[in-house]
């Protein structure tokens, strides 16, 4: 059923390199803080969140090595999450 | 069939004996039984306080109770009732003990996290019951929890809520550990199309468990927060919106309905090939339907605050969805017509049970297009009309499917038959109670009278007499067919392996199962509703 799972290990290296990148991400979100953007604030200081989410949950959490079950219940897990949100725009944006 | 010894006689772990081998057991079957009687506990306790209230509504004026008491008391028949019977029941007690059966397994995938979730269950239940006899009393909220009353209330909301939490966790393990049973250990020759139609509801159910369950778990320690800290979270003058809450709450709740009914559509599509002799009418069907309702069921929650003050857009938005739904649901109502349509019909209690359902089940949904359109639903919203559409699905439906359920698989469970004939006249006469209970309502609803009001206006007195009336019908009916259930313990008149003709994995193994279900290596149907063997054995036997 799993034909795509195996054990995967990833090397101290690579690790402390994901490490590095959410460390610089992080600097990035603070930076960016300084700027006003205006209507993109938002917008941006969550692309940089979700950026930074997507390599934990890629390389920390092994998703990219799972097989495609995981992969399809995790993406709808986030796919109905986003529907729940965006839903409620129908609502929010229109009063 | 050879005799083995059954799981009652094999406890599991090894060794362990009397109360010990139940309640440290890892066996499914004993877990489910675990579940039968502790639901059983609670549907008994909450169809009681649901007779209370109706006595109390026969007659104009306080009669049983006060107007606190029976605030207290619809709150607490709609918490067990939701929380405690209708979601867990079927999943729980059918689920745990024929899922793995039915698709070739020995156990689920995780034993002791469902020995776990018992437990959950079980501590759910008893805060339920704390929350009654501490602080200020049982929470006069209704089972909604509704913002701003559910903040600034003096009872005790903050334990009730806790024990909503802790039973949303068990039901989430529970589908947890059932969609990794289906997609881990399905046994040889069991691919996808091979699983029958209860476990594929069992499968689009428990998603929705896992998916939906969490929401609900964060908004009702929202409450808490807010009623301890008092942030504002839904309170407009700190920025908060109470509609937020009403949104949260229904991106589960609304879903939850969905948890309800899917397993007993599972039931139904079981039963109805069985009695007719005949394949079902579009296998495939039922199983993109159940997964369809999963999907579209977890789209349209705001159907629910048409009246709250959301955007107009919202509302144009969310009935349109709410119509999709309808879709689904008629293609599993006309698959199982279809299939008893020119079929070798086989009358028996189960059978009649699923008829019933099938009938209570249509009225509930086509009274729902009435509530999913927006302008009729301003109309009857807040009315007795949304009580009796949604008691003719819950308990239509789900009660009655959960009967059925119950019919059927009884020789199985316990290895012993009971009689037909008190089981056919409990049905009827809950199925006549149920009607003159709810269609009053319905009139009631459509006249103005209010739900959740402690007393009416002197021109619903009839209905209300009415109402009460088939409450005790219903009640009685209920009553004989559990009591008629306990007496084959008594005369222990023994049940076959395969009683009714089933051609699903639970009817090949001994009545009841043994510890690890099968005896030898179960042969998978290509067909899972394959009867040609059924109808071949019933021939020969004939002559």
């Amino acid at each position: 059923m799993s034909e795509h799972e195996s054990e995967h290990i990833l090397s101290y290296g690579f690790l402390a390199q994901i490490l590095g990148g959410l460390v610089v991400l992080t600097g990035v979100t603070v930076g960016v803080s300084y700027i006003d953007w205006g209507f993109l604030n938002v917008p941006i200081a969550l692309f940089v969140a979700s950026s930074k989410a997507t390599l934990v949950l890629l390389f920390f959490m092994h998703i990219k090595f799972e097989g495609m079950v995981i992969k399809v219940s995790f993406i709808s897990t986030m796919l109905f999450l986003a529907i729940m949100i965006s839903f409620t725009f129908w609502d929010v944006a229109f009063r | 069939m050879e005799q083995v010894k059954s799981f009652y006689e094999t406890p599991s772990p090894a060794g362990l004996t009397g109360i010990k081998a139940w309640l440290l057991t890892h066996d499914h079957k004993r877990l489910a039984l675990m579940y039968l009687w502790a639901v059983f506990f609670w549907l008994v306790l909450a169809v009681f306080l649901g007779m209370a209230l109706r006595l109390e509504l026969m007659f104009i004026g306080e009669t049983i109770m006060g107007p606190e008491v029976y605030n207290s008391f619809f709150t607490l028949h709609g918490v067990i009732m939701i929380f405690l019977f209708v979601i867990p029941a079927i999943p729980a007690i059918f689920g745990n003990f024929f899922l793995p059966i039915q698709i070739g397994a020995d156990d689920v995938f995780f034993p002791r996290l469902n020995l776990f979730s018992w437990y959950l269950y079980m501590i759910g239940g008893l805060v339920a019951v704390i929350s009654l006899f501490t602080g200020d009393g049982f929470a006069d909220t209704g089972w909604t929890f509704y913002v701003p009353f559910s903040v600034s209330t003096e009872t005790n909301v903050s334990l009730t809520v806790t024990a909503a939490f802790i039973l949303g966790m068990s039901s989430l393990l529970t589908g947890l550990n059932f969609v990794t049973t289906i997609h881990r250990m399905r046994g040889k020759g069991m691919g996808w199309l091979q699983i029958p139609l209860f476990t594929w509801s069992l499968y689009a159910t428990a998603w929705v468990q896992i998916l939906a369950t969490p929401v609900i778990s964060i908004t009702l320690v929202l409450v808490v927060i807010e009623r301890f800290l008092n942030i504002g979270l839904f309170d407009p003058a700190r920025g908060g919106d109470p509609l937020l809450y009403q949104h949260l709450f229904w991106m589960y709740s609304h879903p939850a309905v969905y948890i309800m009914i899917l397993p007993a559509m599972g039931i139904i599509s079981e039963i109805i090939p069985v009695f007719s002799r005949k394949a079902i009418f579009g296998y495939k069907g039922i199983i993109i339907s159940s997964m369809a309702i999963a999907v579209a069921g977890s789209l349209v929650w705001a159907h629910h605050m048409y009246t709250s003050g959301m955007s107009d857009v919202s509302v144009f938005v969310f009935s349109l969805l709410t119509f999709l739904v309808a879709i689904p649901t008629a293609v599993k109502v006309f698959s199982w017509i279809s299939t008893m349509y020119k079929g070798s019909i086989l009358m028996t209690p189960p059978l009649l049970m699923a008829l019933i359902f099938i009938y209570l089940f249509s009225v509930g949904g086509l009274t729902g297009l009435v509530l999913g359109a927006a302008g009729t639903d301003i109309h009857v919203h807040d009315t007795t009309f949304v009580v009796a559409h949604f008691h003719f699905v819950m308990f239509g439906g789900t009660g009655f499917a959960f009967f059925a359920g119950l019919h059927y698989w009884w020789p199985k469970m316990f290895g012993l038959m009971y009689n037909f004939k008190r089981a056919y006249i409990s049905a009827v006469l809950a199925a006549i109670g149920f009607i003159f209970h709810y269609i009053p309502m319905f009139i009631l609803g459509l006249q103005g009278m209010p739900r959740r009001y402690f007393d009416y206006l002197p021109q619903f007195e009839t209905g209300n007499f009415l109402a009460g009336f088939g409450g005790i019908l219903m009640v009685a009916g209920i009553l004989l067919m559990f009591i008629n259930l306990w007496v084959s313990f008594r005369v222990r008149e023994t049940a076959t392996a395969d009683p009714w003709g089933g051609t699903t994995l639970e009817w090949s193994v001994p009545s009841p199962p043994p510890l690890h279900n099968f005896v030898n290596e179960p042969e998978v149907l290509e067909y899972p509703y394959d009867f040609s063997g059924v109808l071949a054995r019933a021939a020969k036997d004939k002559g």
